[in-house]
């Protein structure tokens, strides 16, 4: 295992500054081949299987330190299972997830507590994700009572000077949850993701409650305290004009499957996949001009249900372009087709 | 065009343990028969509370619509009585709601939800209003109609409740339909199939829509006419083009700053709105946009400023109503106010 020099000490000392995409960077965090599958259990007393939802179906990707991978879908198709399951949130049905060449999965205990403080989440809801009867200061110094690192004093100070990294007064930290808006709620919120100089954070959906005028305001913080600090986010989102601007590679997620990886202009410019391609056309463009120009996809009929997903490619009964192949055929491979492009695709030669 | 709807000054306030809020506070405005209008505001803009007071559905109490007038077809909807107000409700002007799990009964079949108003409006037996329903929903694009019909609401997925809502929202053929943010708790693949199919319907039906949302981004491709609504009132009013091309109100140039854009060129910061929305119990004097506008000037925290026309079909509530590209592109603006004010854009 690689020896992290990140944790603990100040933040300010944490910075390599590996923001830039293109250089070629170390892994931090890489995913094998990933499941997580929830049983469908019937009867009362003696229960038994019936079935499963097969939430996230084999992913597999690569998260380099210092980028935002951003992870996009529409609800169902697993991306916040994911994150979750990354993080041993959930214990993957199958698969790896290696954090700097450590097997996640095989750590048990103290082992993956230890390896817990270096990755942290954010959730969607800011409303929920903070205990409304303890003040900003427990809230955000919990973490590091748990690990034991500042007490007291220390502790204080720390979290104050966390509430002013994030943008907040440090004079809150006796104030209530409720005190708040949901923009601030959600900065209290990565002030604590923050308390234990994580390496890593999943951001799941962090700006979709909040109002759009707030929203840029959580973003520009998040890209900042990514300069700031050399962070590497997983940023879950629906939003692909957000994930846009986050990411410096995108992967898009359908049924449990990563059907399309690329860099982030690449993607958006040259998508390959169908799935993809429909998705970008649908999202609007605040342009009248640009609007009434453009072809777009629509897609018949739901996603299918991950208890019982499609054979053959999972997309195949909502795709316009699909063939016998992709009815009969095995499920298509997520394949390089050049310059870090991933798909999954049998017509994408 | 015929005008069909015409609100003037409406005031909707709600008492609570805290206070007053002032939900809706004076905005007037129009939609023409066929015409698709725009309402785009955040969450306490009092673009729902607007519609609702239309719709003469705000509860009461706690709320209460306290000034104004509604014009529909020539009639002051607020003088009805609720029986008649009960006729038009659902007939000549349909509304669908944002959730339609929650808008929809959990324990009644489908079919009798629709059928309930093609009896009650239309005065259809009991057989027709069924073979009718069946038709609403095939026009809606549920495959199946004739079994489906008989389902519950929880048999369906999320796009194919809306659907229902729709159909039911359409079936007795509404002058207008208002459309309260539809689509914003599904994935944007349904989302365009929604939009898709009520842009069909209107081009069958010929009935107005009035679209209430908070993304900017999506009413570019749908709407004629567009209202920017902030703290209960209309900050600005255009066509679409202009409105994109030209805005004139802080607000609404500061919402297309804040929102990336799909086809963004490169990487920009995004500009955000500083501050929060305005406190509609403590409501503030003069602007309510002041606080966290950056063109602010004296004048704004004392008067609030009306709508003013600026050009044809353009309207804005503005004391500095900044205007040109200088304002819209360089960042050097936003923390010296003095320079920024654009003064000649006044009058």
């Amino acid at each position: 295992m690689v020896n992290s020099t990140s944790f603990p000490g100040n933040p300010s000392l944490n910075t390599d500054n590996p923001t830039s995409p293109h250089s070629s960077q170390a892994t931090l965090l890489r995913v094998e081949n990933l499941k997580m599958h929830f049983p469908i259990l019937r009867g009362l007393v003696f229960q038994r299987q019936v079935g499963s939802v097969k939430a996230v179906d084999g992913v597999s990707f690569a998260v380099r330190r210092g980028e935002t991978l951003g992870l996009v879908g529409e609800s169902g198709c697993g991306k916040s299972t994911t994150g979750r399951a990354i993080l041993q949130l959930y214990r993957p049905t199958a698969g790896h997830v290696y954090f700097e060449g450590t097997d996640l999965t095989q750590l048990q205990g103290e082992e993956l507590r230890r390896m817990r403080r270096r990755m942290q989440m954010v959730f969607q809801d800011p409303y929920a994700s903070l205990n409304p009867r303890q003040t900003v200061g427990a809230i955000v110094g919990e973490p590091m009572t748990v690990f034991n690192v500042a007490k007291g004093k220390a502790q204080q100070e720390r979290v104050k000077e966390l509430l002013d990294v994030v943008g907040l007064s440090p004079s809150f930290i006796n104030r209530y949850p409720h005190e708040f808006s949901g923009g601030q709620r959600q900065r209290i919120v990565i002030a604590r993701a923050l308390a234990l100089n994580p390496d890593f954070i999943v951001c799941d959906e962090p700006i979709s409650a909040l109002d759009v005028s707030i929203q840029a305001q959580v973003v520009n913080l998040l890209e900042a305290l990514q300069e700031q600090f050399g962070l590497t986010y997983l940023f879950i989102a629906h939003d692909l004009s957000v994930v846009r601007h986050i990411s410096d590679r995108v992967a898009v997620m359908y049924l449990g499957k990563v059907v399309e990886l690329a860099d982030r202009d690449e993607i958006y410019q040259n998508p390959l996949h169908p799935y993809t391609q429909a998705l970008l056309s649908a999202v609007p463009i605040p342009d009248p001009e640009v609007e009434a120009r453009r072809q777009r996809i629509v897609l018949k009929g739901d996603v299918p249900s991950p208890v019982n997903p499609p054979q053959g490619c999972n997309f195949h009964t909502r795709c316009p372009l699909a063939t016998d192949v992709c009815r009969h055929g095995l499920p298509p491979m997520l394949r390089d087709v050049g310059d870090g492009h991933f798909v999954a695709c049998h017509l994408v030669s | 065009m015929a005008r069909l709807l015409e609100v003037r000054r409406l005031e909707t306030r709600f008492h609570t343990q805290d206070g007053v809020v002032h939900a809706v506070n004076g905005p007037s405005f129009y939609v023409d028969e066929g015409e698709t209008l725009g309402i785009v505001g955040e969450s306490g803009s009092g673009k729902s509370i607007s519609m609702l007071s239309v719709m003469r559905l705000i509860p009461t109490p706690p709320g209460k619509i306290t000034g104004g007038e509604v014009l529909f077809d020539g009639k002051n909807l607020l003088k009805l009585k609720e029986s008649e107000m009960r006729r038009i409700r659902g007939n000549q002007i349909a509304m669908i709601f944002q959730d339609p799990m929650t808008s929809l009964n959990p324990v009644l079949r489908v079919s009798r939800q629709i059928t309930e108003s093609l009896q009650l409006h239309l005065g259809m037996s009991a057989k027709q209003a069924r073979q009718r329903a069946i038709e609403l929903l095939q026009m809606v694009g549920i495959p199946a109609a004739a079994e489906r019909v008989d389902n519950y609401p929880h048999q369906f997925s999320g796009g194919m409740r809306q659907r229902v809502m729709i159909a039911m929202g359409l079936s007795c053929r509404p002058k207008l339909l208002i459309a309260d943010e539809p689509t914003t708790a599904l994935d944007v693949t349904i989302q365009a199939q929604i939009v898709e199919l009520i842009k069909a319907l209107q081009d069958e039906i010929g009935m107005a829509i009035i679209w209430i949302t908070h993304d900017l981004a999506f009413l570019a491709g749908i709407a004629d006419r567009i209202l920017v609504m902030y703290g209960g009132q209309i900050m600005e009013q255009a066509s679409v083009h202009q409105l994109y091309k030209n805005p004139r109100h802080p607000y609404t140039i500061g919402l297309l700053q804040s929102i990336p854009r799909l086809d963004e060129r490169r990487h920009e910061k995004l500009q955000p709105i500083e501050g929060m929305p305005p406190d509609l119990v403590n409501y503030p004097q003069g602007c309510p946009f002041a606080a966290r506008c950056r063109f602010v000037i004296d004048r704004c925290w004392s008067e609030d400023p009306q709508l003013e026309s600026v050009g044809p079909n353009h309207a804005v509530a503005c004391w500095v109503k900044p205007q040109g590209k200088e304002h819209l592109l360089s960042t050097a603006v936003t923390n010296d106010p003095s320079e920024s004010l654009g003064r000649k854009a006044n009058g």
